[in-house]
């Protein structure tokens, strides 16, 4: 165990991204992430890295594209508009089976929205955001270490994987300091990239990086190849945590900041007598289909900080073997335990269970 | 045995282009990858294509390509770029992809002085799309999308790249060039040399536009096209050097 | 006290941040758990900036405060805005300098400290924050005054090594009250 340091989430994020190997972060000033940005160009240079401040969230994401074609590993982060702005240079990092990693610290919307916490882009980032048929592996990290521990996962996944790699937070996950040990995040592991542009050295055929495919069938064939990889990721990558769901009535899902809320929720009605568990999915895409497999709860119960996107994927993943609701906030405000507990003890009369 | 007196470049592959007849696509690649070849930078070489009629030049070329979205490519050029300075990154783009949606891609690039070299196909017409309006089509000029000719009060002016560009402190190289004349052409091999060679020496972005003509789109034989180009396209965009570095430096 | 949820609130640029980050620190060398969370957008600028800072020997649930068992107030604006959401049975730190009314509710200790007038006597108006951190710590017994000077020394960057000292002195005259 090394050194604990007391680091914003945002600043996290920088740190392990650096001692995972990256040298190429790109961004563009939004709140609130900027101080991942300000870390990385305070960083970078120093370690004969490049930051660089694109002229757009646009260009920023494509600088991503060009560093991750040359084989390097490379980053972007934003805010929820701003990510609106990338995904259609996402939508090209996909198509080129390239590996990156881009970072949601989300805030209210749509549109200008607000500046405070929100989940409301769990949609964006789990079903597409750009266009076409592909997926983005999604990790929701809950507090500053996991922050750190994931961001050297999505480095690592997207390299083996060739799938760009998402970390979603809000602005409480960005903004908010609790101690790290960088020495508990996984080491990198560096894949071998002989698909990469960085020239033939008059040795090898030339490479493409190919995001165009003017027939038909060969586009056909490069999507399915594409959806086979993702069910290999479906299979292998679904991670979550869960507690108490053994016993449990009611079965609490969240992610990143809520779910910290709903553990205070929980904890307190446990101690009331009311039976119920969490399960907390870490990866958002692919969804931890397994973990709602196994469970047989009365009912499940969704908190987030969205108008409830993340209910259909829990609907799915049980088959609907139990009702799920839902309750959160959103607009950039957090939901109190008080809130939570204030739900599930309706949702305990609905479904006739005791405390 | 035959003596080979001419041969094509090695950077250049066998496939035949698609491009339409008259179309000034093949002379600039086959110019890029005579200068590439000559400067023994082929196996160095990373293009970075456009979205526009040369989005498929990854066909021709024996060296790596990328293939950007619209208007793009300096951004993803720069990122090419700065993970790998040695080699040398060009984008290849056409008038609406540079002009219009990449705008400010192709500013930013210019103003941070990017090391990459812009190879800049002006043919006043979006032809991959079959000939609408582009940034640079003339005033009065007929396309699907200015069907009564191209009114300044109604869809604006023409935007002049080379001069626009050359405000700005950070392009070592800018030059605008044609390819409707053999000497013409052998100008805007020498241009394009230089660009890659300013790239090479780490000076700084380097821009090299061509004046280059669109038969099909323009309704007119490669014959008409090539007399448009030279009465109507030059006097609007003057041909020569606008920036050039090392002259400076020499003052 | 061993633990605690507390809100510090006050006016951006009075420190209110980092009188917070130096609990959260001191916190993390004692292995506490902890968490620091800022308000943060334009009202920093100006308006009231409050940070919640949550110490256990739990793992910290959710790190938003709803109930806090201590409120440092720097501002009026502060006072009236967390007073009515105290835990009954906490405390109050107002400083007196800048707030002229005292706390309504009677189920919750209050404490008053001229911490801007001393501050300013000690020849920088700054070091309030400092000087109600040593009040804070004296009340409530979470910190000795040796854990926060150890912890102002660990975590004032080398460029700034001259205001540790201010710093350190400022907390002892608020704790010495």
């Amino acid at each position: 165990m090394g050194e604990k340091v007391l680091m914003k989430g945002n600043e996290a994020i920088g740190e392990a991204a650096i001692r995972s190997g990256c040298r190429h972060f790109f961004g563009y000033p939004i709140t609130p992430q900027t101080e991942l940005s300000a870390y990385m160009a305070k960083k970078m240079p120093k370690i004969g890295g490049t930051f660089l401040q694109a002229e757009s969230e646009i260009a920023a994401i494509n600088m991503v594209f060009g560093a991750s074609g040359a084989g390097v590993r490379a980053m972007t982060s934003s805010s929820s508009p701003g990510i609106s702005l990338k995904s259609e240079g996402i939508s090209y990092i996909a198509a080129g089976d390239l590996p990156a990693v881009i970072v949601n610290i989300m805030r209210g919307g749509p549109g200008l929205g607000g500046i405070q916490p929100a989940q409301s882009d769990y949609f964006q980032a789990t079903k597409g955001g750009g266009h076409g048929d592909y997926h983005l592996i999604v990790l929701a990290p809950n507090g500053v270490q996991e922050l750190a521990n994931l961001t050297a996962d999505a480095f690592n996944i997207s390299d083996e994987y060739r799938i760009p790699v998402m970390l979603l937070g809000d602005g409480t996950i960005g903004q908010m300091m609790e101690p790290v040990d960088f020495d508990e995040i996984p080491k990198p592991v560096y894949a071998h990239k002989p698909w990469a542009v960085n020239g033939t050295k008059n040795k090898r055929a030339a490479n493409c990086v190919k995001t165009l495919y003017l027939t038909p069938s060969e586009l056909e064939d490069r999507v399915i190849e594409r959806y086979e990889k993702y069910e290999i990721v479906k299979d292998k990558l679904q991670r979550w945590e869960e507690h108490d769901t053994e016993d449990a009535d009611i079965i609490v899902s969240s992610y990143g900041i809520t779910s910290r809320v709903v553990e205070t929720a929980v904890k307190q009605l446990r101690s009331e007598g009311f039976k119920v568990g969490i399960i907390r999915p870490i990866t958002l895409w692919p969804f931890p289909e397994k973990a709602y497999k196994a469970v047989h709860p009365k009912a499940f119960l969704s908190v987030e900080m969205s108008m409830g996107q993340m209910v259909e994927d829990i609907k799915l993943a049980c088959e609907c073997s139990a009702p799920v609701y839902f309750t959160g906030r959103t607009g950039g405000i957090i939901p109190t335990p008080d809130e939570v507990i204030a739900k599930i003890k309706e949702i305990a009369g609905e479904v006739k269970i005791n405390g | 045995m035959a003596k080979v007196i001419f041969e094509k470049p090695k950077a250049l592959g066998d496939k035949p282009f698609h491009y339409c007849a008259g179309c000034s696509h093949g002379v600039v690649h086959r110019l890029v990858c005579e200068v590439l070849d000559e400067l023994d930078l082929t196996g160095d070489a990373v293009c970075v294509e456009p979205v526009g009629c040369s989005v498929t030049a990854d066909e021709y070329f024996n060296f790596d390509v990328i293939q950007a979205a619209h208007g793009r490519a300096p951004a993803v050029a720069t990122g090419i770029k700065r993970a790998l300075p040695e080699n040398i990154v060009f984008t290849y783009q056409g008038d609406g992809d540079l002009a219009a949606i990449g705008t400010a891609e192709t500013v930013h690039s210019a103003a941070r002085g990017e090391n990459i070299t812009v190879i800049f196909i002006n043919n006043t017409i979006y032809g991959m799309t079959g000939g609408q309006m582009a940034p640079t089509s003339l005033p009065g000029q007929v396309t699907q999308t200015s069907p009564y000719g191209r009114d300044p009060k109604v869809q604006g002016y023409p935007i002049r790249v080379c001069e626009m560009l050359s405000s700005l402190d950070g392009p070592s190289f800018i030059a605008r060039c044609s390819v409707d004349s053999v000497a013409h052409i052998r100008d805007a091999k020498k241009a394009i040399k230089k660009a890659f060679e300013y790239q090479k020496a780490g000076k700084g972005l380097s821009f090299v536009e061509i004046l280059s003509i669109c038969p099909t789109n323009w309704g007119m034989s490669p014959k008409e096209a090539i007399k448009r180009l030279q009465d109507e396209m030059i006097s609007y965009y003057p041909l020569g050097i606008y920036k050039d570095e090392e002259v400076k430096d020499n003052e | 006290m061993n633990n605690c949820e507390m809100i510090l609130a006050g006016f951006g640029g009075q420190g209110i941040l980092f009188a917070g980050k130096i609990l959260a620190h001191a916190a993390m060398l004692k292995n506490k758990q902890l968490s620091w969370l800022p308000s943060y957008g334009p009202e920093m600028r100006g308006g009231t900036a409050n940070c919640h800072v949550i110490i256990s020997d739990e793992p910290v649930g959710s790190p938003i405060i709803t109930e806090p068992d201590v409120l440092v107030a720097m501002n009026a604006p502060s006072l009236d805005k967390f007073e009515g959401a105290m835990a009954p049975g906490g405390i109050i730190f107002a400083d007196s300098s800048l707030i002229q009314k005292k706390a309504e509710r009677n189920d919750i200790k209050a404490i008053y400290i001229a911490a801007t007038e001393i501050a300013d006597s000690m020849g920088n108006k700054s070091l309030a924050n400092m000087v109600m951190l040593g009040a804070v710590i004296k009340e409530t017994g979470l910190f000795t005054l040796d854990e926060i000077e150890e912890t102002i020394t660990r975590s004032v960057p080398a460029k700034k090594a001259a205001l540790v000292e201010p710093n350190i002195n400022a907390v002892k005259a608020g704790f010495g009250l």
